[in-house]
């Protein structure tokens, strides 16, 4: 097997679902926000989320067409360049995925179609339902997912066949709810909620500072600081159930996490430092000592450091190292902006351009940053097992030549590179507008026009238009 | 109770292909004809007629990836390797194809709203393409070494593969034009009509091609077929002969229908068309039963584990007329012609 293949596999694997979780992390946080626009809405009759119901379902129809597109590629991926583990794994895991399909893929992708287009035909009441179908089956999807995913973090209910060497279950529910299953839940979800709420709230702040003051942003920017100061602190203590949950499971991961070398009864928070492999050891380490008593209270016995692993059980640590302290770092700003941004808002200075928003506005990109680095560190702190601790990572690969996989490799990153720009370009378009203030009426129930896209753009293209134009 | 589910999963994901084909590939084929469109206004209307369940329409085919990954593990980790560039191409293709169906909206500078009409044109064409060679590469077989791919990456690529990915292409713009007949009206469903009967006498050349060409791809498919070294075995071709018969049958009731000869509602060349369809697929299915690596392997060796199986069979007997209904939902929900001036977006 040549380990060039092993090695560009991975960085592909690595590259389309990391471009791939962005949109399902967005979407999921999206579809919740415009389920509770539009529920608001109908209950409140207030307009002002009808216009915030039909600003963002523009920018949901784009990204959940990213997300569609870069998951189709996710659920060949496996066969195509993880053969083996697919074959071994198949009779525990594959069905995860089937049910992924058949309860949340369908309901999402049938009622997206009338959520977009089908206002007109179905009256309101109805179309709220299709928004809540595709907001739940967003939800589902994630289950199941991350239930697949954390199987492989911390396998259980399952047996090997002695006579083709492949994994199959004997206890399913097991299985579903693997020991790391609920935390990583819990983590991913409130993650998806807080990326959707950073970006939000970024797009607020940026009609604030250009002085768009609409009654729309108002309520859109309160809402994203308030779901951001809420959230975080219970992303914070769902972090460090998944960081103990982890600590029980995989003790290498953890101390690659903590970039502890050394095993001790007691260790140190590093708060910088540049692991050095080679020499096990960290180089300019800046660490408060005596501080893991209070992380880790239920531990009695030695935390482990990395040299209680072989070199070779060993998950690369500056990557685990780095990207914890990354994702840490970007959620405890998210933090801060939300506290801030409830501040303002207590003391009635949330809609006057500041400082607040000038920074609200780049941190729109926080949550992704986040969202990604956490996944590294759990899925680089996997390393060296598909299946932790069963199957390693070299013996999970498919028998392709390293031509095939620089070659399609090449092309992912090309195709994705094309459309991320553009799909950036057209959705912070969008977002930057400003609301419209003649939106269409909600339209009447029998009238009698397929096609209507509610996720349509009017750009003023050439030929004219029927726009709406941005409101002042 | 008893069930042979190596075999009932394997008649589903065979069901879910098929509606994929059925439905994406009139998607596809309505991306392909849009490359003939006339002008954007006839583009746009083109795909209005899908744009609310294209996306739904796509989700067999992750059914179809990820039941055949769920059910026949083993077949799916020989098979994505053995067509591991044109499942690359098909990816990549679907993806500029589906993003172009939003972003074709958004493009506001005419280079850019060219590119994505491009991208929607030639992601379709590209796609259905590369689905026809990975079908061909199928039925072709693959070479195998114990629990893996053992051949060559271009193994795919020969006449016949490159004959059936010309076969489906053609076939998808049946389908596409035929669902064009059934949604629009005027002059945009009168080019519509001439280019399915374009399609469809492509579509009666190729199918009959490529039956010809598999019944000589291996002794196995000739031999089922009821024929054999030098003579015909009646009693085997008979119970079989309905199916290739009524395909031809259906092909000329599409002309008729297509030509203008008789007035036929407009829902039925679609229909006649999927029914070639689903007697091509028949065929197929018969040809290669109950190989899922043909020649190699068969369904009970690929199959996962009964309780897997199971599991999801349970799944599956429960979500798939749910899903169903709501898709039938959905399409009569948005039944009718399109109208022009809603279709526009700019």
């Amino acid at each position: 097997m040549e380990l060039d293949a092993l090695i560009l596999s991975r960085l592909q694997f690595a590259f389309v679902v990391a471009f791939h979780i962005m949109f399902p992390a967005f979407t999921i946080g999206l579809a919740a926000f415009l389920a509770v626009c539009e529920g608001l809405w109908l209950w409140t009759k207030r307009d002002v989320f009808k216009r915030l119901y039909l600003h963002w379902i523009k920018i949901f129809a784009l990204a959940f067409a990213m997300g569609v597109v870069s998951g189709v590629v996710m659920s060949y991926q496996f066969g195509t360049n993880w053969s083996v583990f697919s074959d071994k794994a198949g009779s525990v895991i594959g069905p995860l995925l089937g049910y992924e399909v058949l309860t949340a893929f369908f309901l999402e992708a049938t009622f997206l179609g009338v959520m977009l287009f089908g206002w007109k035909r179905v009256g309101n009441k109805l179309h709220f339902i299709a928004t809540c179908a595709v907001a739940i089956g967003t939800t589902i999807s994630a289950f199941w997912i991350l239930s697949a995913n954390s199987w492989m973090q911390t396998p259980a209910g399952f047996a090997i066949d002695p006579e083709t060497g492949n994994f199959y279950a004997t206890n399913f529910w097991e299985v579903v709810f693997n020991p790391s299953f609920p935390s990583r839940y819990v983590h991913m979800m409130l993650a998806a909620f807080i990326t959707t709420a950073a970006v939000i709230l970024a797009a607020g702040a940026w009609q604030v500072v250009r002085h768009h003051d609409q009654e729309p942003t108002r309520w859109q920017i309160r809402m994203a600081a308030g779901t951001l100061a809420v959230l975080m602190p219970l992303q914070i203590m769902a972090g460090h159930w998944s960081g103990e949950v982890a600590h029980e499971y995989q003790p290498a991961k953890i101390a690659a996490v903590e970039g502890w070398w050394e095993t001790d009864r007691i260790q140190p928070t590093i708060l910088f430092a540049l692991p050095d492999e080679e020499n096990e050891r960290n180089i300019a380490e800046i660490a408060i000592p005596g501080t893991s008593p209070y992380l880790f209270p239920g531990e009695k016995g030695d935390l482990k450091g990395l040299k209680a692993f072989d070199a070779e059980d060993r998950p690369p640590v500056a990557i685990v190292f780095w990207s914890f302290r990354i994702m840490v770092g970007a959620g405890m700003i998210m933090l801060a902006l939300g506290i801030w941004g409830c501040l303002l808002w207590w003391r009635k200075k949330i809609d006057k351009p500041g400082l607040f928003h000038w920074l609200a506005v780049p941190s729109g990109a926080l949550g992704f940053i986040s969202v990604i680095s956490g996944w590294v560190v759990a899925e680089v702190g996997r390393q060296p097992y598909t299946v932790y601790g069963q199957l390693r990572t070299e013996d999970s690969v498919a028998p392709v030549s390293t031509g095939q996989v620089a070659t399609s490799l090449l092309i992912f990153m090309i195709v994705y590179a094309i459309i991320f720009t553009a799909g950036t370009v057209y959705m912070a378009r969008i977002a930057t507008r400003g609301f419209e203030d003649d939106a269409p009426e909600p339209p009447e129930r029998e009238h009698r026009a397929p096609g209507w896209s509610l996720g349509a753009v009017d750009e003023p293209a050439e030929g004219g238009s029927r726009n709406r134009k941005p409101a002042e | 109770m008893d069930f042979d589910l190596p075999l009932i999963w394997g008649v589903l994901i065979a069901t879910a292909v098929m509606l994929y084909v059925l439905l994406d590939g009139m998607d596809l084929g309505i991306g392909i004809l849009t490359g003939f469109a006339k002008n954007d206004d006839e583009r746009n209307l083109m795909t209005a007629t899908i744009e609310p369940v294209w996306d739904g329409n796509e989700t067999w085919l992750i059914l179809g990836g990820g039941g055949l990954f769920a059910a026949f593990p083993l077949a799916y980790a020989i098979l994505m390797p053995a067509f591991y560039l044109p499942v690359l191409l098909m990816l990549a293709a679907l993806i500029f194809r589906g993003v172009a169906f939003e972003f074709r909206h958004k493009a506001v500078r005419k280079p850019t709203r060219l590119f994505w009409n491009g991208a929607f044109f030639y992601g379709s064409l590209t796609a259905a393409l590369s689905q026809g060679l990975i079908l061909g590469g199928f039925i072709q077989g693959v070479t195998i070494e114990g629990r893996s791919f053992a051949g060559g990456a271009f193994d795919w690529l020969t006449p016949f593969s490159l004959l059936v990915a010309v076969s489906v292409a053609i076939g998808y713009v049946l389908l596409g034009a035929c669902w064009l007949v059934l949604k629009t009206e005027g002059e945009v469903q009168r080019r519509a009509r001439k280019r399915a009967l374009l399609a469809l006498a492509g579509v009666a050349l190729c199918f009959a091609a490529v039956s010809l060409a598999t019944l000589s791809i291996d002794p196995r498919v000739t031999e089922r077929w009821g024929f054999s070294m030098s003579q015909i075995e009646v009693g085997k071709i008979l119970p079989l002969a309905p199916i290739p018969l009524i395909g031809l049958v259906l092909t000329a009731l599409v002309w008729r229908d297509l030509s203008g000869r008789v007035s036929a509602p407009d829902w039925r060349p679609y229909v006649l068309s999927a029914g070639i369809f689903l007697s091509g697929y028949l065929g197929l299915a018969v040809s290669l039963f109950p190989n899922i690596v043909p020649f190699e392997i068969d369904i009970w060796q690929a199959a996962a584990r009964d309780n897997a199986l199971m599991l999801m069979f349970v799944g599956a007997a429960i979500m798939l007329p749910v899903i169903l209904i709501y898709t039938g939902y959905v399409y009569s929900l948005f039944w009718g012609k399109v109208d022009p001036e809603e279709a526009y977006h700019d």
